[in-house]
């Protein structure tokens, strides 16, 4: 047996010590000294989450293919441990070898969300890697982020020496490559970067100045280094149809892992598509995984079968931004149902439709007595819905629960958006009225066909402009407009003939506030990171931890005025902090979908109408169905 | 048809709960293609019972859980089977056929043997601690005060030691261990160091369980001897 970094009394006077011990089922056992390369990859947040997302299975598996790389998990240590640690000078250690992170080659974040990003500076300080980029030296890992939030890097720019934009199975092999490459021919840390900076989709803020108006505004955002170039494009896969799991860039691993303690995700995982043909105003996915990749169903078949043969997991789920919308569902569905279903396998199917389709496969796999409904109108206006492009009609929502209720189910959650740009209070007033409409479609069934009561909980949290939606020049709400529409909402729920059914609750205002902020910060709020962190700011993602004192004060500290980022509407012709990304989708197809949105106008989706986004020219997925 | 399933929890294993531990063994179960049964319903479960749970940072070579199965193959290739799905730290002993009219592991615990050390650093300062380890076993009672989590109470534990003694530079208990009468081997450890007049330190111990008993003809079966052993060609 390894040794493991934590003794024995340690691990025996903190919580869920399993998180720190490795060892599970498919962990992947390499000698480190065998290998060039010694990866880290890091999900800034505690075991049970990071363990949950599928980037890192995937790209775990895909780098572990190579026997000249070792990849190993690291994730933030706990409250508890975080503490012992600081206080007996631990180093942050690797799940795998149990050897300190600060002697990889590379520390890879994943950035799923902003408010891991005191996380991040907690993962690289616990690690002894210096929290700016700039002070690191040859000694040091190279530190790469990916991830959703790496479509505006800017915030984090200071504490990176490079981030990934895109799909990590596209470039990270030639990353790895060039690295080795580099290593052997005695080249420094600088050479390295120079280097991968003329990887495409790699980022590498030293490389790039940053000039600004007066006003606060970007000037100019120029490469510094000839190497880097002026636009760093995404990186995708354009073809993810393919059966040969040799196929250039086909990864998805077969042998998952499998922790001890019960993760979020306690289950195979099977990523039907990627991206989404909706085209929801406020939704950075279905903008940035643009377009829409099916895999292939009998792929996805075998795929199922292995990996749960490999892990032993009693459930199976699909993963997609909309399931509905992929093409082989009900042949997908129905074989998992026909093969699994009779051997004390659940099947789960989030993010779908309410239709006749997914009722019936509903009530085949689950306890109708014990699930509810979801429903996402986002909005409580069919105005509202136009503005934000989605879809989703009343008429659609209360077909859907009758067609339920009739089914025999009785609780519906209905979750909404409030502070979205042109909101009024009408759009506010409907949240309650289109749950009163959706309790009298219950009380409509003849009483001996009822469940009982119908429990309705509508659930609104405060919309956050995102970089790269239509949105991204929008302004956001402050806390006491968020506060007040939520007040708008919850009175009128109280006027409601059929209030006892509903039950309302809305999200806390301060971190959507903070979220808002480094979602569309500059290089500038990188401070205010650095010094919230210093202050204490850990786990801000948890509700018990999250404190928005600390966070406020670091924004004082750090001069930083909360209306140019959060309140100020941008000029569609701002040099925005992110505008050196080239995702696909491009600035002229959101510029329009803004003008739509202010003019309720909506959009069809991509199988319906092109739209010209943009993403066709990376040659691939729906935009080139039935173009043979 | 019910097997018996006994198994190890060595090394850092140790650090894997109760819950888990069974978490752990039903997906094995699944990747080991056993034919266990499963209960009605929207949620199967498996048809599993732990005999008794181990708590969080002892070891173990005698762990035993019962499942029920349709089909059985021999028990040298359900051990097998097992054993090719386990990680390090976790073994499978064997797997025996209990009889039709057999109960459940869990019912008829009745004793557990312990085989504990003393961490480095954290050993009795006395002399002699074999000596008096066993002067102290011969007390005429050993009265501990046993926390719960509302009260502490005094309590002579001398009825639920069944067997005491130094072997090999370790101790070694057969204690009580029936829902009626359940012994920590730890309660009984820090009754010696009281009654060698120190206190027993944070950590101090290494606990191995070894073996699990249920009672028999006025003795103790171990629970795998309950069980008969499943041929080739069943």
């Amino acid at each position: 047996m390894r040794k493991l970094a934590l003794p024995d009394e340690i691990l025996l006077s903190i919580d869920k010590p399993e998180r720190y011990i490795g060892n599970e089922v498919n962990m992947v056992w390499k000698n480190p000294r065998d290998v060039d390369i010694r990866f880290a990859m890091c999900f800034p947040d505690v075991y049970e989450i990071g363990m949950s997302h599928l980037g890192i299975q995937i790209l775990y598996d895909m780098f572990n293919r190579r026997d000249d790389v070792y990849c190993e998990r690291v994730y933030s240590p706990w409250m508890d441990l975080d503490k012992v640690m600081r206080e007996k000078n631990i180093p942050l250690f690797s799940i795998e070898s149990q050897e300190p992170i600060k002697e990889f080659d590379f520390l890879g974040i994943t950035l799923q969300y902003e408010m891991c990003y005191a996380n991040v500076l907690q993962v690289l300080d616990l690690s002894g890697i210096p929290l700016l980029a700039n002070e690191r030296t040859e000694e040091d890992p190279i530190v790469i982020g990916g991830g959703p939030c790496a479509y505006n890097p800017e915030p984090l720019a200071d504490f990176f020496d490079m981030f990934y934009m895109g799909e990590g199975e596209k470039q990270y092999y030639r990353l790895l490559d060039l690295y080795k490459e580099n290593k052997k021919a005695g080249g420094t840390r600088l050479d390295y970067l120079k280097k991968a900076a003329t990887v495409p989709g790699v980022y590498i803020p030293a490389f790039y100045d940053v000039t600004y108006h007066e006003d606060g505004t970007i000037e100019s955002f120029e490469p510094n280094t000839k190497e880097a170039p002026k636009k760093i494009v995404k990186q995708l896969i354009t073809d993810m149809s393919s059966t040969d799991p040799e196929a250039e860039y086909n990864y998805y691993p077969r042998k998952p892992l499998v922790p001890f303690i019960k993760a979020t995700q306690d289950r195979v995982v099977l990523e039907i598509q990627r991206g989404c043909i909706r085209g929801c105003r406020f939704c950075q996915a279905g903008m940035v995984y643009r377009p829409v990749r099916e895999r292939n169903v009998e792929y996805l078949k075998e795929l199922a079968y292995e990996m749960l043969n490999s892990t032993g997991h009693e459930e199976i789920s699909l993963s997609s931004l909309s399931s509905s919308d992929y093409s082989q569902l009900e042949e997908l569905v129905n074989y998992l149902i026909d093969e699994f279903h009779g051997k004390g396998i659940n099947i789960s199917l989030p993010s779908l439709r309410i239709d006749s389709f997914s009722l019936d496969v509903m009530s085949k796999v689950q306890d109708i007595k014990k699930s509810s409904l979801t429903f996402a109108p986002e909005a409580g206006s069919q105005r509202l819905r136009n503005v934000i492009n989605k879809g989703l009609t009343e008429e659609v929502i209360l077909k859907g629960a009758s067609l339920a209720f009739k089914g025999g189910w009785n609780r519906v959650k209905l979750y909404f958006m409030l502070g979205i740009p042109t909101e009024n209070e009408e759009d506010m007033k409907g949240i309650a009225e289109l749950c009163e409409k959706v309790a009298e479609v219950y009380y409509e069934i003849p009483k001996q066909e009822r469940n009982g009561k119908v429990q309705i909980t509508a659930s609104s949290s405060f919309f956050i402009p995102k970089p790269f939606t239509p949105f991204q020049w929008a302004s956001m709400c402050t806390k006491e407009q968020f506060l007040d529409r939520a007040k708008v909402v919850n009175t009128r729920m109280k006027e409601m003939l059929n209030k006892k059914s509903i039950k309302y609750n809305w999200h806390e205002a301060d971190v959507s506030l903070i979220e808002g902020l480094l979602a569309r910060g500059d290089r500038k709020v990188a401070k205010t990171v650095l010094r919230a962190y210093e202050l204490g700011c850990l786990y801000d993602a948890w509700s018990d931890s999250f404190d928005f004192s600390k966070w406020q004060q670091a924004i004082d500290d750090t001069d930083i005025d909360m209306d140019f980022y959060i309140t100020r509407e941008r000029d569609v012709d701002e040099l925005l902090p992110w505008d050196f990304i080239d995702v696909g989708v491009s600035r002229e197809f959101l510029k329009r979908e803004w003008e739509n949105a202010k003019n309720e106008r909506v959009t069809p989706n991509c199988r319906m109408k092109c739209s010209g986004c943009g993403a066709a020219r990376f040659g691939g997925g729906v935009c080139f169905e039935n173009k043979n | 048809m019910r097997i018996r399933i006994k198994f190890a929890k060595l090394g850092y294993m140790k650090f894997i709960g109760h819950l888990d531990t069974m978490r752990y063994f039903q997906k094995a179960i699944r990747r080991a293609g056993i034919d266990i049964m499963y209960s009605e319903g929207f949620n199967p479960h498996q048809k599993m019972s732990f005999a008794a749970p181990l708590g969080v940072g002892l070891t173990s070579i005698g762990e035993y859980m019962d499942i029920e199965v349709n089909s059985t193959k021999s028990s040298k290739e359900m051990v097998d089977r097992l054993n090719e799905q386990m990680v390090e730290g976790m073994k499978v002993l064997s797997c025996k056929k209990i009889p039709d009219d057999g109960k459940k592991a869990m019912s008829i615990v009745a004793a557990a043997d312990y085989m504990i050390s003393f961490r480095e650093g954290k050993e009795p300062e006395g002399a002699d601690i074999p000596a008096r380890f066993e002067e102290y076993l011969s007390s005429d009672s050993i009265i501990v005060t046993k926390k719960t989590k509302k009260s502490e109470k005094e309590v002579d534990i001398k009825g639920g030691i069944y067997e005491g003694k130094v072997l090999e530079g370790k101790i070694f208990l057969k204690l009580a261990s029936s829902s009626a009468e359940y012994l920590k081997p730890e309660l009984v450890m820090s009754g010696f160091y009281n009654y060698l007049g120190e206190k027993m330190p944070e950590f101090a111990l290494e606990i191995e369980r070894t073996e699990v008993y249920a009672e028999n003809e006025g003795g103790f079966i171990t629970l795998e001897d309950l069980g008969e052993e499943i041929p080739e060609n069943m």
